[in-house]
Protein backbone atom coordinates (compact mmCIF):
# COMPACT_ATOMS: atom_id res chain seq x y z
CA UNK A 1 0.00 0.00 0.00
CA UNK A 2 1.24 3.59 -0.93
CA UNK A 3 1.02 5.65 2.57
CA UNK A 4 2.62 8.62 0.93
CA UNK A 5 -0.06 11.41 1.94
CA UNK A 6 -0.01 13.67 -0.32
CA UNK A 7 -1.55 13.40 -3.89
CA UNK A 8 0.52 12.56 -7.52
CA UNK A 9 -1.29 13.96 -10.06
CA UNK A 10 0.37 11.14 -12.46
CA UNK A 11 -0.31 8.83 -10.48
CA UNK A 12 -2.95 6.39 -11.42
CA UNK A 13 -5.99 6.25 -8.70
CA UNK A 14 -7.80 3.24 -6.92
CA UNK A 15 -10.44 2.56 -4.58
CA UNK A 16 -8.74 0.97 -1.34
CA UNK A 17 -8.68 -2.99 -1.46
CA UNK A 18 -9.40 -2.93 2.68
CA UNK A 19 -12.83 -0.76 2.18
CA UNK A 20 -15.94 -1.06 0.72
CA UNK A 21 -17.74 1.65 -1.72
CA UNK A 22 -21.57 0.33 -1.27
CA UNK A 23 -24.98 1.71 -1.94
CA UNK A 24 -27.57 1.67 0.75
CA UNK A 25 -31.00 1.32 -0.37
CA UNK A 26 -32.18 2.30 3.34
CA UNK A 27 -30.04 5.37 3.38
CA UNK A 28 -30.46 6.01 0.01
CA UNK A 29 -26.79 7.11 0.28
CA UNK A 30 -23.43 5.23 -1.36
CA UNK A 31 -20.86 4.36 1.95
CA UNK A 32 -17.94 3.37 2.81
CA UNK A 33 -17.29 0.56 5.34
CA UNK A 34 -14.02 -0.40 7.00
CA UNK A 35 -13.84 -2.60 10.00
CA UNK A 36 -16.30 -1.30 12.51
CA UNK A 37 -17.29 1.92 10.87
CA UNK A 38 -19.12 3.87 7.72
CA UNK A 39 -19.13 7.14 6.42
CA UNK A 40 -22.06 8.47 3.99
CA UNK A 41 -21.07 10.32 1.50
CA UNK A 42 -22.55 12.64 -0.41
CA UNK A 43 -23.50 12.29 -4.05
CA UNK A 44 -20.02 13.93 -5.53
CA UNK A 45 -18.30 12.62 -3.43
CA UNK A 46 -19.60 8.51 -4.38
CA UNK A 47 -19.14 10.02 -8.23
CA UNK A 48 -15.19 10.95 -7.78
CA UNK A 49 -14.76 7.71 -5.57
CA UNK A 50 -16.52 5.57 -8.23
CA UNK A 51 -14.38 6.66 -11.04
CA UNK A 52 -11.62 5.51 -8.74
CA UNK A 53 -10.63 2.10 -10.03
CA UNK A 54 -7.48 2.24 -11.07
CA UNK A 55 -7.59 3.34 -14.90
CA UNK A 56 -7.26 6.87 -14.27
CA UNK A 57 -4.92 9.86 -13.24
CA UNK A 58 -6.62 13.56 -11.73
CA UNK A 59 -6.75 15.45 -15.21
CA UNK A 60 -8.83 12.69 -16.71
CA UNK A 61 -10.97 12.03 -13.80
CA UNK A 62 -11.83 15.65 -13.39
CA UNK A 63 -12.21 15.94 -17.01
CA UNK A 64 -14.81 12.84 -17.15
CA UNK A 65 -17.19 14.24 -14.28
CA UNK A 66 -16.56 17.49 -15.92
CA UNK A 67 -18.28 16.42 -19.16
CA UNK A 68 -20.63 14.52 -16.78
CA UNK A 69 -22.22 17.02 -15.02
CA UNK A 70 -21.51 19.33 -18.32
CA UNK A 71 -19.49 22.11 -16.34
CA UNK A 72 -15.95 23.23 -16.08
CA UNK A 73 -13.68 24.04 -13.08
CA UNK A 74 -13.91 21.53 -10.70
CA UNK A 75 -10.13 20.48 -10.27
CA UNK A 76 -10.10 22.23 -7.34
CA UNK A 77 -13.12 20.43 -5.19
CA UNK A 78 -11.64 17.23 -6.43
CA UNK A 79 -8.40 17.57 -5.56
CA UNK A 80 -8.94 18.73 -2.02
CA UNK A 81 -11.75 16.00 -1.62
CA UNK A 82 -9.08 13.31 -3.14
CA UNK A 83 -6.88 14.43 -0.87
CA UNK A 84 -8.70 13.83 1.88
CA UNK A 85 -9.87 10.59 0.81
CA UNK A 86 -6.06 9.59 0.58
CA UNK A 87 -5.40 10.47 3.90
CA UNK A 88 -8.87 8.52 5.51
CA UNK A 89 -7.20 5.30 3.41
CA UNK A 90 -10.15 5.01 1.00
CA UNK A 91 -7.92 5.68 -2.20
CA UNK A 92 -4.37 4.68 -2.92
CA UNK A 93 -2.34 5.68 -5.82
CA UNK A 94 0.14 3.56 -7.88
CA UNK B 1 -44.74 13.26 25.03
CA UNK B 2 -41.51 11.95 23.57
CA UNK B 3 -43.76 8.81 22.09
CA UNK B 4 -45.33 11.24 19.75
CA UNK B 5 -42.37 12.64 18.32
CA UNK B 6 -40.48 9.78 18.43
CA UNK B 7 -39.14 8.42 15.12
CA UNK B 8 -36.95 5.34 15.56
CA UNK B 9 -33.52 5.57 13.80
CA UNK B 10 -33.17 2.21 12.03
CA UNK B 11 -30.62 -0.30 13.47
CA UNK B 12 -27.49 0.09 11.55
CA UNK B 13 -24.71 -2.27 13.40
CA UNK B 14 -25.64 -6.04 14.55
CA UNK B 15 -23.99 -7.70 17.08
CA UNK B 16 -24.46 -11.77 16.15
CA UNK B 17 -23.30 -13.57 19.58
CA UNK B 18 -23.14 -17.06 17.89
CA UNK B 19 -22.49 -18.81 20.73
CA UNK B 20 -20.98 -18.73 24.44
CA UNK B 21 -18.78 -21.25 24.13
CA UNK B 22 -15.26 -20.36 24.02
CA UNK B 23 -11.76 -22.21 24.49
CA UNK B 24 -10.24 -18.94 26.57
CA UNK B 25 -11.44 -18.13 30.12
CA UNK B 26 -10.57 -14.39 29.98
CA UNK B 27 -11.23 -13.29 33.58
CA UNK B 28 -12.71 -9.47 32.12
CA UNK B 29 -15.46 -11.60 29.67
CA UNK B 30 -18.32 -9.38 28.40
CA UNK B 31 -20.77 -12.64 28.38
CA UNK B 32 -22.90 -13.56 31.69
CA UNK B 33 -21.82 -14.61 34.86
CA UNK B 34 -24.57 -17.12 34.56
CA UNK B 35 -23.51 -18.46 30.37
CA UNK B 36 -24.01 -21.49 31.24
CA UNK B 37 -27.61 -21.36 32.19
CA UNK B 38 -28.17 -20.57 28.41
CA UNK B 39 -28.36 -23.70 26.77
CA UNK B 40 -30.48 -23.53 23.15
CA UNK B 41 -28.16 -21.84 20.79
CA UNK B 42 -30.16 -20.31 17.35
CA UNK B 43 -30.14 -22.79 14.52
CA UNK B 44 -28.68 -21.75 11.27
CA UNK B 45 -32.32 -20.69 10.27
CA UNK B 46 -32.97 -18.92 12.86
CA UNK B 47 -29.82 -16.42 11.88
CA UNK B 48 -30.63 -16.24 8.71
CA UNK B 49 -33.85 -15.38 9.69
CA UNK B 50 -32.63 -12.77 11.69
CA UNK B 51 -30.14 -11.46 9.24
CA UNK B 52 -32.59 -11.08 6.42
CA UNK B 53 -34.75 -9.17 8.75
CA UNK B 54 -32.47 -6.32 10.42
CA UNK B 55 -30.67 -5.97 6.96
CA UNK B 56 -34.46 -5.06 6.01
CA UNK B 57 -34.23 -2.40 8.22
CA UNK B 58 -31.23 -0.91 7.15
CA UNK B 59 -28.42 -2.92 9.14
CA UNK B 60 -25.01 -2.51 7.57
CA UNK B 61 -22.69 -3.87 9.87
CA UNK B 62 -22.72 -6.96 11.15
CA UNK B 63 -20.27 -8.85 14.10
CA UNK B 64 -19.80 -12.47 14.49
CA UNK B 65 -19.04 -12.59 17.92
CA UNK B 66 -19.12 -14.78 21.39
CA UNK B 67 -18.13 -16.62 22.81
CA UNK B 68 -15.60 -17.69 20.01
CA UNK B 69 -17.70 -18.10 16.75
CA UNK B 70 -15.44 -20.60 15.56
CA UNK B 71 -16.58 -22.75 17.42
CA UNK B 72 -20.26 -23.03 15.52
CA UNK B 73 -19.92 -24.84 12.46
CA UNK B 74 -22.18 -23.22 10.14
CA UNK B 75 -20.04 -19.99 10.58
CA UNK B 76 -18.73 -20.03 6.99
CA UNK B 77 -22.26 -20.99 5.48
CA UNK B 78 -23.61 -17.46 7.77
CA UNK B 79 -20.42 -15.18 6.36
CA UNK B 80 -21.46 -16.22 2.71
CA UNK B 81 -25.22 -15.63 3.94
CA UNK B 82 -24.22 -12.10 5.04
CA UNK B 83 -22.29 -11.49 2.47
CA UNK B 84 -25.21 -12.04 -0.59
CA UNK B 85 -27.17 -9.85 1.73
CA UNK B 86 -24.79 -6.98 1.53
CA UNK B 87 -23.69 -6.58 5.25
CA UNK B 88 -20.47 -5.56 6.04
CA UNK B 89 -18.62 -8.66 7.89
CA UNK B 90 -16.12 -8.78 11.27
CA UNK B 91 -15.05 -11.73 12.80
CA UNK B 92 -14.15 -11.09 16.26
CA UNK B 93 -12.08 -13.96 17.57
CA UNK B 94 -9.13 -14.80 19.99
CA UNK B 95 -7.73 -16.60 16.93
CA UNK B 96 -8.41 -20.05 18.70
CA UNK B 97 -8.36 -22.57 16.54
CA UNK B 98 -7.82 -20.33 13.73
CA UNK B 99 -6.17 -22.22 10.92
CA UNK B 100 -4.75 -20.91 7.32
CA UNK B 101 -7.74 -23.21 5.28
CA UNK B 102 -10.51 -21.44 7.12
CA UNK B 103 -9.19 -17.99 6.63
CA UNK B 104 -8.95 -18.84 3.73
CA UNK B 105 -12.99 -20.37 3.27
CA UNK B 106 -13.91 -17.40 5.21
CA UNK B 107 -12.06 -14.92 2.92
CA UNK B 108 -13.88 -16.55 -0.53
CA UNK B 109 -17.58 -16.50 1.64
CA UNK B 110 -16.91 -13.13 1.52
CA UNK B 111 -15.65 -12.16 5.51
CA UNK B 112 -14.76 -8.20 5.12
CA UNK B 113 -12.08 -8.33 8.10
CA UNK B 114 -10.77 -10.66 11.39
CA UNK B 115 -10.37 -8.91 14.40
CA UNK B 116 -7.91 -10.75 16.47
CA UNK B 117 -7.90 -10.18 20.31
CA UNK B 118 -4.35 -10.17 22.16
CA UNK B 119 -4.06 -10.56 25.95
CA UNK B 120 -0.51 -9.24 26.03
CA UNK B 121 2.17 -8.51 24.28
CA UNK B 122 4.26 -11.52 26.18
CA UNK B 123 3.77 -14.98 26.22
CA UNK B 124 3.52 -15.56 29.51
CA UNK B 125 1.26 -12.84 30.61
CA UNK B 126 -0.97 -13.85 27.41
CA UNK B 127 -1.03 -17.37 28.45
CA UNK B 128 -2.32 -16.48 31.92
CA UNK B 129 -4.92 -13.81 31.34
CA UNK B 130 -6.25 -16.25 28.72
CA UNK B 131 -6.33 -19.21 31.05
CA UNK B 132 -5.54 -21.36 27.66
CA UNK B 133 -1.66 -21.36 26.19
CA UNK B 134 -2.87 -19.84 22.86
CA UNK B 135 -0.14 -16.50 22.08
CA UNK B 136 2.16 -18.13 19.63
CA UNK B 137 -0.41 -19.14 17.87
CA UNK B 138 -2.50 -15.91 17.87
CA UNK B 139 0.73 -14.37 16.44
CA UNK B 140 0.77 -16.87 13.77
CA UNK B 141 -3.25 -15.75 13.06
CA UNK B 142 -2.43 -12.34 13.22
CA UNK B 143 -0.27 -13.03 10.16
CA UNK B 144 -2.27 -14.81 8.11
CA UNK B 145 -5.38 -12.92 8.38
CA UNK B 146 -2.72 -9.64 6.90
CA UNK B 147 -1.41 -11.94 4.09
CA UNK B 148 -4.51 -12.86 3.18
CA UNK B 149 -5.87 -9.86 2.28
CA UNK B 150 -7.85 -8.84 5.42
CA UNK B 151 -7.38 -5.36 6.99
CA UNK B 152 -5.88 -6.77 10.43
CA UNK B 153 -7.35 -5.71 13.33
CA UNK B 154 -5.61 -6.27 16.28
CA UNK B 155 -7.44 -5.71 19.68
CA UNK B 156 -6.49 -5.62 23.36
CA UNK B 157 -7.87 -5.17 26.00
CA UNK B 158 -6.49 -3.24 28.40
CA UNK B 159 -6.41 -3.86 32.69
CA UNK B 160 -4.08 -3.29 35.65
CA UNK B 161 -2.36 -6.52 35.04
CA UNK B 162 -0.98 -5.80 31.66
CA UNK B 163 -1.56 -1.89 30.90
CA UNK B 164 2.12 -1.08 31.93
CA UNK B 165 3.06 -3.41 28.20
CA UNK B 166 1.51 -0.50 26.55
CA UNK B 167 5.10 0.30 24.52
CA UNK B 168 5.46 -3.44 23.74
CA UNK B 169 1.91 -3.71 22.62
CA UNK B 170 2.14 -0.82 20.44
CA UNK B 171 5.56 -2.45 19.25
CA UNK B 172 3.93 -5.57 18.64
CA UNK B 173 1.29 -4.14 16.50
CA UNK B 174 3.14 -2.38 14.49
CA UNK B 175 5.93 -5.34 13.79
CA UNK B 176 2.49 -7.14 13.35
CA UNK B 177 1.28 -4.54 10.70
CA UNK B 178 -1.97 -4.57 12.44
CA UNK B 179 -4.18 -1.57 10.17
CA UNK B 180 -6.13 -1.07 13.01
CA UNK B 181 -5.33 -1.55 16.71
CA UNK B 182 -8.20 -1.34 19.06
CA UNK B 183 -6.97 -0.41 22.98
CA UNK B 184 -10.18 -1.31 24.80
CA UNK B 185 -9.88 -0.06 28.63
CA UNK B 186 -11.61 -3.01 30.45
CA UNK B 187 -15.34 -2.03 30.80
CA UNK B 188 -16.82 -3.37 34.24
CA UNK B 189 -19.64 -6.15 33.15
CA UNK B 190 -19.94 -9.39 33.35
CA UNK B 191 -16.92 -11.46 34.91
CA UNK B 192 -14.68 -7.82 34.63
CA UNK B 193 -17.27 -6.19 37.57
CA UNK B 194 -16.48 -9.56 40.15
CA UNK B 195 -12.51 -8.69 39.23
CA UNK B 196 -12.57 -4.90 39.20
CA UNK B 197 -10.69 -4.97 42.00
CA UNK B 198 -8.09 -7.08 40.42
CA UNK B 199 -8.43 -5.23 37.02
CA UNK B 200 -8.93 -1.72 37.55
CA UNK B 201 -5.48 0.46 37.25
CA UNK B 202 -4.80 2.93 39.13
CA UNK B 203 -5.38 6.80 37.58
CA UNK B 204 -1.53 7.20 37.19
CA UNK B 205 -0.95 3.99 35.16
CA UNK B 206 -4.22 5.13 32.71
CA UNK B 207 -2.53 8.62 32.10
CA UNK B 208 0.93 6.61 31.52
CA UNK B 209 -0.45 4.62 28.87
CA UNK B 210 -2.54 6.98 27.18
CA UNK B 211 -0.05 9.58 26.78
CA UNK B 212 1.98 6.84 25.42
CA UNK B 213 -0.38 5.31 22.96
CA UNK B 214 -1.19 8.91 22.11
CA UNK B 215 2.23 10.09 21.11
CA UNK B 216 2.37 6.51 18.90
CA UNK B 217 -0.62 7.71 17.27
CA UNK B 218 1.00 10.40 15.82
CA UNK B 219 3.79 8.49 14.60
CA UNK B 220 1.78 6.00 12.87
CA UNK B 221 -0.59 8.29 11.21
CA UNK B 222 -1.45 7.28 7.63
CA UNK B 223 -0.38 3.80 8.26
CA UNK B 224 -2.46 2.02 11.52
CA UNK B 225 -5.36 3.85 13.19
CA UNK B 226 -5.77 3.37 16.75
CA UNK B 227 -8.91 2.85 18.38
CA UNK B 228 -8.94 4.06 22.03
CA UNK B 229 -11.66 2.93 24.16
CA UNK B 230 -11.08 5.12 27.07
CA UNK B 231 -12.37 3.84 30.86
CA UNK B 232 -14.76 6.23 32.21
CA UNK B 233 -14.09 5.68 36.09
CA UNK B 234 -11.51 8.60 35.61
CA UNK B 235 -13.95 11.04 33.64
CA UNK B 236 -15.98 13.40 35.24
CA UNK B 237 -18.85 12.71 32.87
CA UNK B 238 -20.16 8.94 31.18
CA UNK B 239 -19.62 7.62 27.74
CA UNK B 240 -22.69 7.76 25.23
CA UNK B 241 -23.07 4.58 25.73
CA UNK B 242 -24.34 2.83 22.48
CA UNK B 243 -24.54 6.55 20.79
CA UNK B 244 -28.55 6.11 22.86
CA UNK B 245 -30.33 3.54 23.51
CA UNK B 246 -31.95 1.39 20.83
CA UNK B 247 -30.72 4.11 18.26
CA UNK B 248 -28.16 2.23 16.59
CA UNK B 249 -26.93 -1.08 17.93
CA UNK B 250 -28.27 -4.58 18.25
CA UNK B 251 -27.37 -7.42 19.52
CA UNK B 252 -28.63 -11.03 19.87
CA UNK B 253 -27.34 -13.42 22.19
CA UNK B 254 -26.85 -16.70 21.69
CA UNK B 255 -30.30 -18.09 22.50
CA UNK B 256 -32.14 -15.81 20.59
CA UNK B 257 -32.70 -13.11 22.93
CA UNK B 258 -32.72 -9.16 21.42
CA UNK B 259 -30.77 -7.29 23.42
CA UNK B 260 -30.40 -3.25 23.24
CA UNK B 261 -26.74 -3.57 24.43
CA UNK B 262 -24.71 -6.82 25.05
CA UNK B 263 -24.69 -6.02 28.66
CA UNK B 264 -28.86 -5.96 29.11
CA UNK B 265 -29.06 -9.57 30.09
CA UNK B 266 -27.75 -7.85 33.42
CA UNK B 267 -30.85 -5.44 34.03
CA UNK B 268 -33.12 -7.20 36.09
CA UNK B 269 -36.69 -8.15 35.24
CA UNK B 270 -36.23 -6.88 31.51
CA UNK B 271 -37.83 -9.14 29.88
CA UNK B 272 -35.90 -8.84 26.22
CA UNK B 273 -37.92 -10.82 23.52
CA UNK B 274 -36.22 -13.08 21.72
CA UNK B 275 -36.22 -13.75 18.05
CA UNK B 276 -38.10 -17.03 18.01
CA UNK B 277 -40.96 -15.21 19.53
CA UNK B 278 -41.03 -11.94 17.53
CA UNK B 279 -39.53 -10.54 13.90
CA UNK B 280 -36.78 -8.16 14.15
CA UNK B 281 -38.80 -5.42 13.16
CA UNK B 282 -41.56 -5.92 15.95
CA UNK B 283 -38.84 -6.11 18.72
CA UNK B 284 -36.95 -2.95 17.44
CA UNK B 285 -39.92 -0.82 17.29
CA UNK B 286 -42.50 -2.06 19.38
CA UNK B 287 -40.93 -4.15 22.46
CA UNK B 288 -40.91 -2.89 26.04
CA UNK B 289 -37.37 -3.32 26.19
CA UNK B 290 -36.17 -1.54 23.37
CA UNK B 291 -38.78 1.88 24.13
CA UNK B 292 -37.92 1.91 27.48
CA UNK B 293 -34.56 4.15 27.59
CA UNK B 294 -35.54 5.87 24.64
CA UNK B 295 -35.32 9.58 24.22
CA UNK B 296 -35.81 11.31 27.55
CA UNK B 297 -39.05 11.01 29.30
CA UNK B 298 -37.18 8.05 31.52
CA UNK B 299 -34.50 10.19 33.04
CA UNK B 300 -34.48 11.18 36.87
CA UNK B 301 -32.83 14.09 37.85
CA UNK B 302 -29.80 15.31 37.43
CA UNK B 303 -29.88 14.32 33.91
CA UNK B 304 -33.80 15.26 33.62
CA UNK B 305 -33.07 18.84 33.46
CA UNK B 306 -29.33 18.76 32.75
CA UNK B 307 -28.33 20.75 29.28
CA UNK B 308 -25.72 17.50 28.11
CA UNK B 309 -28.47 14.58 27.92
CA UNK B 310 -28.54 14.71 24.21
CA UNK B 311 -24.51 14.55 24.20
CA UNK B 312 -24.07 11.45 26.65
CA UNK B 313 -28.16 9.88 26.92
CA UNK B 314 -27.57 9.98 30.84
CA UNK B 315 -24.33 7.65 30.54
CA UNK B 316 -24.60 3.75 30.36
CA UNK B 317 -27.79 2.20 31.98
CA UNK B 318 -25.94 -1.08 32.96
CA UNK B 319 -23.44 0.74 35.00
CA UNK B 320 -26.21 2.44 36.82
CA UNK B 321 -27.47 -0.69 37.43
CA UNK B 322 -24.96 -2.26 38.82
CA UNK B 323 -23.06 0.57 40.63
CA UNK B 324 -26.48 2.41 42.43
CA UNK B 325 -28.78 -0.95 41.95
CA UNK B 326 -31.36 1.64 40.08
CA UNK B 327 -31.13 0.96 36.04
CA UNK B 328 -32.86 4.76 35.80
CA UNK B 329 -30.16 6.45 37.71
CA UNK B 330 -27.29 8.78 36.40
CA UNK B 331 -24.46 7.23 35.93
CA UNK B 332 -22.47 7.25 38.67
CA UNK B 333 -19.58 8.34 36.79
CA UNK B 334 -21.13 11.23 36.11
CA UNK B 335 -20.29 14.29 38.61
CA UNK B 336 -23.42 15.78 38.53
CA UNK B 337 -24.27 12.59 39.57
CA UNK B 338 -25.99 12.26 43.74
CA UNK B 339 -24.11 8.80 43.95
CA UNK B 340 -20.74 10.06 42.51
CA UNK B 341 -19.14 9.03 45.51
CA UNK B 342 -19.39 5.34 44.61
CA UNK B 343 -16.87 5.62 41.91
CA UNK B 344 -14.40 7.32 43.87
CA UNK B 345 -15.20 4.14 46.46
CA UNK B 346 -14.36 1.61 43.75
CA UNK B 347 -11.36 3.32 43.00
CA UNK B 348 -9.89 3.33 46.23
CA UNK B 349 -11.15 -0.22 46.83
CA UNK B 350 -8.91 -1.13 43.86
CA UNK B 351 -6.07 0.57 44.28
CA UNK B 352 -5.81 -0.67 47.88
CA UNK B 353 -6.08 -4.49 46.34
CA UNK B 354 -3.36 -3.57 43.97
CA UNK B 355 -1.27 -2.45 47.07
CA UNK B 356 -1.97 -5.33 49.40
CA UNK B 357 0.35 -8.30 49.51
CA UNK B 358 -2.20 -11.10 49.54
CA UNK B 359 -4.21 -10.48 46.49
CA UNK B 360 -7.41 -12.37 45.90
CA UNK B 361 -6.67 -14.48 42.69
CA UNK B 362 -8.71 -13.58 39.52
CA UNK B 363 -12.37 -15.32 38.96
CA UNK B 364 -12.18 -16.96 35.30
CA UNK B 365 -14.84 -17.29 32.57
CA UNK B 366 -15.15 -20.96 32.78
CA UNK B 367 -18.33 -23.16 33.10
CA UNK B 368 -17.02 -24.43 37.00
CA UNK B 369 -17.54 -20.46 38.24
CA UNK B 370 -20.53 -19.92 35.95
CA UNK B 371 -22.52 -22.29 37.84
CA UNK B 372 -21.53 -21.21 41.07
S1 LIG C 1 -13.44 -12.38 26.28
FE1 LIG C 1 -12.10 -14.19 26.32
S2 LIG C 1 -13.35 -15.76 27.36
FE2 LIG C 1 -14.79 -14.13 26.72
S3 LIG C 1 -15.55 -14.80 24.77
FE3 LIG C 1 -13.79 -13.46 24.35
S4 LIG C 1 -12.00 -14.85 24.22
FE4 LIG C 1 -13.68 -16.01 25.16
S1 LIG D 1 -26.44 14.74 34.65
FE1 LIG D 1 -27.00 13.09 33.24
S2 LIG D 1 -27.27 14.08 31.25
FE2 LIG D 1 -26.18 15.53 32.57
S3 LIG D 1 -24.00 15.20 32.13
FE3 LIG D 1 -24.53 13.89 33.91
S4 LIG D 1 -25.11 11.93 33.01
FE4 LIG D 1 -25.13 13.42 31.34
Amino acid sequence: MNISMTLNPENLLSFSPLHRLQWEEAQQKTVILYPEGMVELNQSSAEILKLCDGSRQLAQLVQELETKFETTGLTDDITAFLEVALKNGWITQN
Amino acid sequence: MAGLLKTNTPPRWLLAELTYSCPLQCPYCSNPLDYTAYKNELSTDDWKRVLTQARKMGAVQLGFSGGEPLTRPDLVELVQYARELGYYSNLITSGYGLTEEKIIQLKTAGLDHIQVSIQASSQELNDHIAGTASFEHKQNVARLVKKHGYPMVLCVVLHRENIHQMPEILEMAEALGADYLELANTQYYGWAHINRDLLLPTKEQFETAEAIAQAFKEKVAGKMKIYYVVPDFYEDRPKACMNGWATTFLTIAPDGMALPCHSARELPNFDCPNVKDFSVSEIWNDSKAFNFFRGFEWMQEPCRSCDEKEKDFGGCRCQAYLLTGDASATDPVCSKSPQHGVIDELITSARTSALSDDEKPLVFRNSKNSRR
